[in-house]
């Protein structure tokens, strides 16, 4: 096969001379040595069924000015670009032909498109001058660009080829994918330079007009908003600027303001004034727990510790731009919310990150066509995977909990939640800003990256999203914010700073503003470091461009802190000054672009009247039947179903070790291969307290009932945190919301309802909420129909573990020891795993008792401090069934149950099998709430049966050396028996990345 | 405590300073962390230690390769300094992203005119992150105990140790270069995966120079220095230490006689 001559669909459209005026240095491994990455590349390839293809090799292109003298590039070459054991190194002239590649191979070339971040660029650029390579003379107009390349052997058809080149190397919402065609591009992305106010004519503008132009500006304000603005323009008698209009929608944002959820709903003739304010806000104030440091104003929750520290935990979520670019979505997700922790109080240090995905199967036919304009749920997860992956590695914290949720209603919504913990000295946790005090801008260069972010993820999703709001789509740059994180941390203890804020969803124009809210600020928008030259007075006051904070500096201290930073190689510049005017007054070249009432930025936003109704999904009660295929192959497929088998495939990429804390990981047991409930660290060497961090979610029991969920979802987070030994007592949760469009009634009715049984649980449970966030219009349009998310609500769980020394882990201990059912089991089958298997819509959701519940985690509680536990395990998606299965083959086990010491607790069931009853089915597949599977040796059996006097318990199984699960049916009959390794086959699933 | 002094140096992108330092001081020694920057401008302040260790990490965001940048800054900036420091008796260590950087420093080949040895991406292509078990070999290395089976995590993407030719197999080998290898379960060299995590040449873990004194290894002893950094903790009985702090003590030990 020729090489193809004809450029991929994605780039035919531009012109541009082919061969860039530039060096170029391509390195592939050298023929002898071996390429792995082309190896996975050629994977991915026949995943897709893609046919043709022999082999994939894979090498990393560079791009150098061209002023540079030939020797200068052979020594980068040489020294620095090329592994002299590994790699092959070809060196061509500015617009010098590349070697043309051999028969039967194409060559296709993956560049980020112009002003997309390149960090590898920028890290290749600083070493060549650092290093002298590139000598003082040239290093002020020296640049570097960089590409992918791959050599694809075989007879692929040019069509092929493109789809390879789209499917698998390259995302053409952020790169260009060339195949088999030159038109790199080296040069610095190019923009019409426009300076000086711009004014927007509000004041006499229709309200079709007024639509329009927040339609147009991507402004995403509804007409009453847009009314308010113009009521307060008119009344100064004056059009707003550009960066004025801008600054109120970035503040005004779904994202930044939460107004569903502050705002006012009408519900069955109930009048709710701020459902944030009425349930979960409520349930941590009516808790009133001493221990809470810091909650729901500031970037994070914060909780004491312990010997003088505080602990910290946000969890952020980054859905839409994980949609349109799941690789830079997720890794800026994380970036974005280790910053909240960063700028929480006056900073904290990051511990532990954890990590939750909600996406389509992953088992969706490739053939089956895919809404228009999204992505495979494999490519997304993969994707978020390695977005986590790389910016968490590289930052050095500990990626230790999370999960993966698969559904239907992902496909086009895919949900990725980010969280960080931070640990802070008592004296950082709160702060302030005072007159007079620098705004300095430290870490990243603003570029024309993430503009209209917030506003962006605030709008549904439609088939365009993908085209018109790639500039909402960032690359990370972590290695910036771990310097940035460095010097902050130095600082901080100096203590050269009042105030500090990151730069997320609407940049320096949310940042400053939220600072400034007090008092006032003044800012030169000319002082803000630019990538690039060519940004107007908007886009550098909006740009949402990564790893940058805010802080509010005392004229005194600033030339240390100036200093500090410039020592850890980090950025920092003074860009304004905070003042007592009340107003934001921003400049350019000398000319007042924007000058804003923080009153009205603030305050001013109309409070619309939303109404909401429920009704709970209607479905026959399809009872729980007995499985078709019998109880031993259902076993296996439940530990293989997507949601609960094995994600050691994610979790062994994620460095869960750095910083060395760790006390129990997110695997434990003979083979490191069961899935622990919670992950425990020890923040301080010198103190035995540790914390467990732990989740929960069911999209599931959502479709069905969102009440239930809620309360199913926190007692799921609090018994996996109990269920390692975190105290009950001494655990603060957070909510994170994922809904549909909450300007539909029957969204925002499920919201509510959900929102209502946060403050029950959390007042039953005595967890206080402390942090949260949401993240609604999670639907995607297409035509006139749109799809919504299943209501989706992750509680995140931190506990105070008061001696690590107890942690209890999941894996079975020894043979002989009891095995004990804690809590009561009933017919709770809705938006069952077991009921999912057989595709059975229906029953009813579980629902925690909320009196008893609180009971049983601390009488658990009791019994693990006191020693008496050797393995505890939650059971949850799957029931008993799972739990029991888990803790065998982690602990390399055999284990007996007796159904029939199973109580089972509603009348329905009367003990007598019935049709459309299985009592076998009901006691392994139930997933009633607030049960645990609990391992006791024999000599701590009667201390541990009298810590649970008056609470459900009951002994039903025995732990054997014979490496076997089996069980006897309620009749006592042999029921099945799995060899533990073809439970552990099973739970490695099917899919590995 | 021992009279050792330790230099730890990081730069942009090493993470593991932390628990380096807590290992180092667990081990006895006296302990300074320092940037780069500051000893490039003040090379004499490796004079006043006897022990140099570079971290674990990702230095530059391992852009280009893992190690490449610090490597460079190194050869170019430092090569001298550093020759002198361990010709004059003094130690250096590097895990993980640390040995990446020690590979590229040239510093486990003195006086070869090119670079032999090279830590390439797993075989896996991955990042993998596990607990291992690796082996202590008689090498050139005193303090490193043959035979010592030591349970350590890993955590790299770029950790398979890959050589030019045989020539530099047998090299090392004759050195007595080869330190610390994987091993299975039964106490045979690991060749494959997981056992052997990255699919390194001859499970070759770590190495030495051939003074002994220079030391490298992927897997992080540091990250196992506690009773319950284990992976199966629960499941032995109670442990006042992690074996990690043995490996840095027998370092600092070693180190302390040689003070400059």
């Amino acid at each position: 096969m020729a090489i193809p001559t004809v450029a991929s669909p994605a780039s035919s459209t531009r012109t541009r001379n082919p061969l860039p005026d530039a060096w170029r240095v391509e390195v592939f491994r050298a023929p002898a040595m071996d390429d792995p990455e082309g190896t996975s590349v050629l994977g991915a390839i026949r995943e897709l069924g893609l046919a043709g293809v022999e082999s994939v090799r894979s090498g990393r292109g560079f791009l150098l000015s061209p002023a540079l003298a030939r020797e200068t590039l052979l020594e980068a070459a040489r020294e620095f670009l090329a592994d002299p054991v590994l790699d092959q190194a070809r060196v061509y002239a500015p617009r010098e032909s590349p070697a043309s590649a051999p028969a039967n191979c194409a060559r296709i070339l993956v560049m980020r498109k112009p002003g997309v971040m390149d960090p590898v660029a920028l890290t290749v650029q600083r070493a060549l001058v650092r290093t002298g390579i590139v000598p003082a003379a040239q290093a002020l107009e020296f640049r570097v660009a960089t590409f992918r390349a791959y050599e694809v052997r075989g007879a692929v058809s040019a069509a092929t080829l493109a789809e390879i080149g789209a499917r698998v190397l390259g995302n053409e919402t952020i790169d260009d994918v060339l195949v088999g065609d030159e038109g790199l591009h080296f040069h610095a992305p190019s923009s019409q330079v426009r300076h000086g106010r711009v004014e927007v004519p509000l004041c006499a503008a229709d309200d079709e007009r007024l639509a329009t132009l927040s339609r147009e500006g991507g402004l995403s304000l509804n007409l009453v908003e847009m009314r308010a603005i113009q009521a307060h323009y008119r009344a100064q008698r004056r059009e707003p600027s550009a960066c004025e209009l801008e600054t109120i929608a970035q503040t005004w944002s779904e994202h930044c303001k939460h107004k569903t959820f502050a705002g006012i709903i009408e519900m069955d003739g109930v009048r709710i004034d701020n459902l944030l304010k009425c349930t979960i806000k409520a349930a941590t104030v009516e808790l009133a727990k001493p221990w809470c440091v810091s909650v729901f104003h500031d970037n994070a929750g914060v909780i004491e510790f312990d010997q003088g520290w505080n602990v910290c935990f946000k969890v952020e979520t980054h859905n839409h731009p994980s949609a349109i670019d799941p690789y830079g979505g997720a890794g800026t997700g994380v970036g974005g919310v280790i910053r909240d922790i960063l700028g929480v109080g006056l900073g904290a240090k990051p511990i532990a990150n954890t990590d939750a995905f909600f996406v389509g199967p992953a088992d969706l036919p490739a053939e089956k066509p895919l809404p228009k304009g999204c992505m495979h749920p494999r490519r997304i997860l993969r994707g978020v995977v390695a977005g986590v992956r790389d910016y968490g590695n590289r930052m050095g914290i500990p990626t230790v909990n999370g999960g993966v949720w698969f559904h239907e209603g992902y496909v086009a919504n895919p949900l990725v939640y980010c969280g960080t913990v931070g640990l802070m000295p008592h004296s950082a946790a709160t702060k302030s800003v005072a007159p007079g005090d620098a705004i300095v801008v430290a870490g990243g260069r603003t570029g024309r990256d993430g503009i209209h972010g917030a506003t962006f993820s605030s709008a549904e999703l439609h088939e365009e999203s993908e085209s018109l709001s790639s500039s909402a789509v960032q690359i990370g740059d972590a290695i910036t914010e771990k310097r940035v994180l460095d010097a902050l941390l130095v600082a901080r203890d100096l203590g050269l700073y009042r105030g500090i804020t990151d730069c997320g969803a609407g940049g320096l124009s949310s940042a400053v503003g939220e600072m400034s809210e007090p008092c006032g600020a003044e800012v030169e928008l000319d002082l803000v470091p630019l990538k690039y030259p060519g940004l107007s007075p908007e886009e550098i006051w909006i740009s949402e461009a990564q790893e940058r904070m805010v802080l509010a500096v005392p004229p005194q201290k600033l030339d240390e802190l100036l200093a500090v930073f410039r020592a850890e190689d980090v950025e920092a510049t003074v860009i304004g000054h905070f003042n007592s005017t009340g107003k934001l007054s921003l400049r350019a070249r000398g000319e007042l672009v924007g000058e804003l009432d923080l009153a009205f930025l603030h305050e001013g936003t109309p409070r619309p009247v939303r109404s909401a109704s429920y009704t709970p999904a209607q479905w026959p009660d399809p009872g729980c039947p007995a499985p078709a295929q019998g109880h031993g192959p259902t076993v296996l497929a439940l530990l293989g179903a997507p949601d609960s088998s094995s994600k050691e495939w994610i979790v062994r990429q994620y460095d869960h070790e750095v910083q060395g804390m760790s006390v129990l990981k997110p695997f434990v047991g003979v083979a490191m291969d069961g899935p622990g409930d919670a992950a425990v660290l020890q923040p301080l060497p010198s103190s035995r307290k540790g914390i467990a961090l732990s989740c929960g979610a069911n999209p599931g029991y959502g479709l069905l009932d969102a009440g239930a969920m809620a309360e199913a979802v926190i007692d799921e987070a609090l018994r996996n945190a109990v269920a390692v030994g975190g105290d009950p007592a001494r655990t603060a949760i957070l909510d994170n919301f994922s809904w549909g469009n909450c300007d539909k009634p029957d969204r925002l009715g499920a919201l509510v309802r959900a929102s209502e049984a946060c403050y029950r649980a959390a007042k039953a449970y005595g967890t206080p909420f402390i942090s949260g966030k949401d993240s609604l219009n999670n639907e995607y349009r297409v035509g006139d129909r749109t799809l919504a998310i299943p209501p989706t609500l992750l509680i995140s769980a931190l506990a105070i573990v008061p001696d690590v020394a107890r942690c209890t882990s999941m894996d079975l201990k020894r043979a002989g020891s009891r095995v004990y059912l804690v809590g009561r089991t009933r017919a709770d089958f809705g938006g069952s795993a077991y009921l999912r298997l057989s595709l059975t819509e229906g029953g009813r959701v579980p629902r925690p008792d909320l009196v008893e519940a609180p009971r049983l985690f601390a009488a658990l509680h009791g019994a693990i401090q006191s020693g008496l536990v050797l393995a505890c395990h939650d059971l949850s998606e799957g029931g008993l069934a799972l739990a029991a299965a888990e803790m065998a083959f982690a602990g390399d086990l055999g284990l007996e149950l007796e159904l029939a010491r199973v109580p089972f607790e509603d009348s329905e069931s009367s003990g007598k099998s019935r049709s459309g009853f299985d009592p076998d089915s009901a006691r392994l597949y139930s997933e009633s709430c607030s049960r645990f599977l609990v391992e006791v040796a024999e000599g701590s059996a009667a201390s541990f049966e009298r810590a649970f006097a008056g609470l459900p318990l009951a002994e039903i199984a025995r732990v054997v050396s014979t490496k076997h699960f089996a069980a006897r049916g309620v009749d006592g009959k042999p029921l099945f028996e799995l060899g533990l390794e073809a439970l552990r086959t099973a739970h490695q699933g099917t899919f590995h990345g | 405590m021992t009279n050792t002094r330790a230099l730890v140096l990081r730069t942009a992108g090493i993470n593991c300073d932390g628990e380096t330092v807590r290992a180092l001081e667990l081990a006895g020694a006296s302990v300074e962390l320092l940037h780069l920057q500051r000893i490039l401008d003040e090379p004499a302040r490796l004079d006043e230690v006897s022990l140099l260790v570079i971290p674990g990490g990702f230095s530059y965001g391992d852009d280009v390769s893992a190690g490449r940048v610090f490597g460079l800054e190194l050869r170019h900036s430092l090569a001298a300094q550093l020759s002198a420091f361990v010709e004059r008796g003094g130690f250096v260590l590097g895990v993980c992203n640390g040995f990446q950087v020690l590979v590229e420093s040239g510093l486990f080949e003195p006086g070869s005119a090119r670079r032999n040895l090279a830590l390439a991406n797993n075989a896996s292509n991955r990042f993998e992150c596990r607990w291992v078990a690796i082996e202590g070999q008689a090498c050139a290395a005193p303090w490193v105990e043959p035979g010592l089976v030591m349970p350590v995590p890993v955590a790299n993407g770029e950790g398979r140790l890959v050589v030019r030719d045989d020539a530099t197999l047998q090299r090392l080998v004759e050195n007595r270069q080869l330190a610390w290898r994987y091993v299975r379960a039964d106490g045979q060299p690991a060749e494959s995966f997981p056992d052997n995590p990255n699919g390194s040449v001859l499970a070759i873990a770590g190495i030495c120079d051939p003074t002994g004194r220079v030391l490298g290894l992927m897997p992080h002893p540091e990250r196992n220095l506690t009773p319950w950094n284990h992976p199966h903790w629960t499941r032995l009985s109670p442990r006042e230490e992690g074996e990690g702090v043995r490996f840095y003590r027998r370092l600092v030990e070693a180190a302390s006689g040689a003070l400059v």
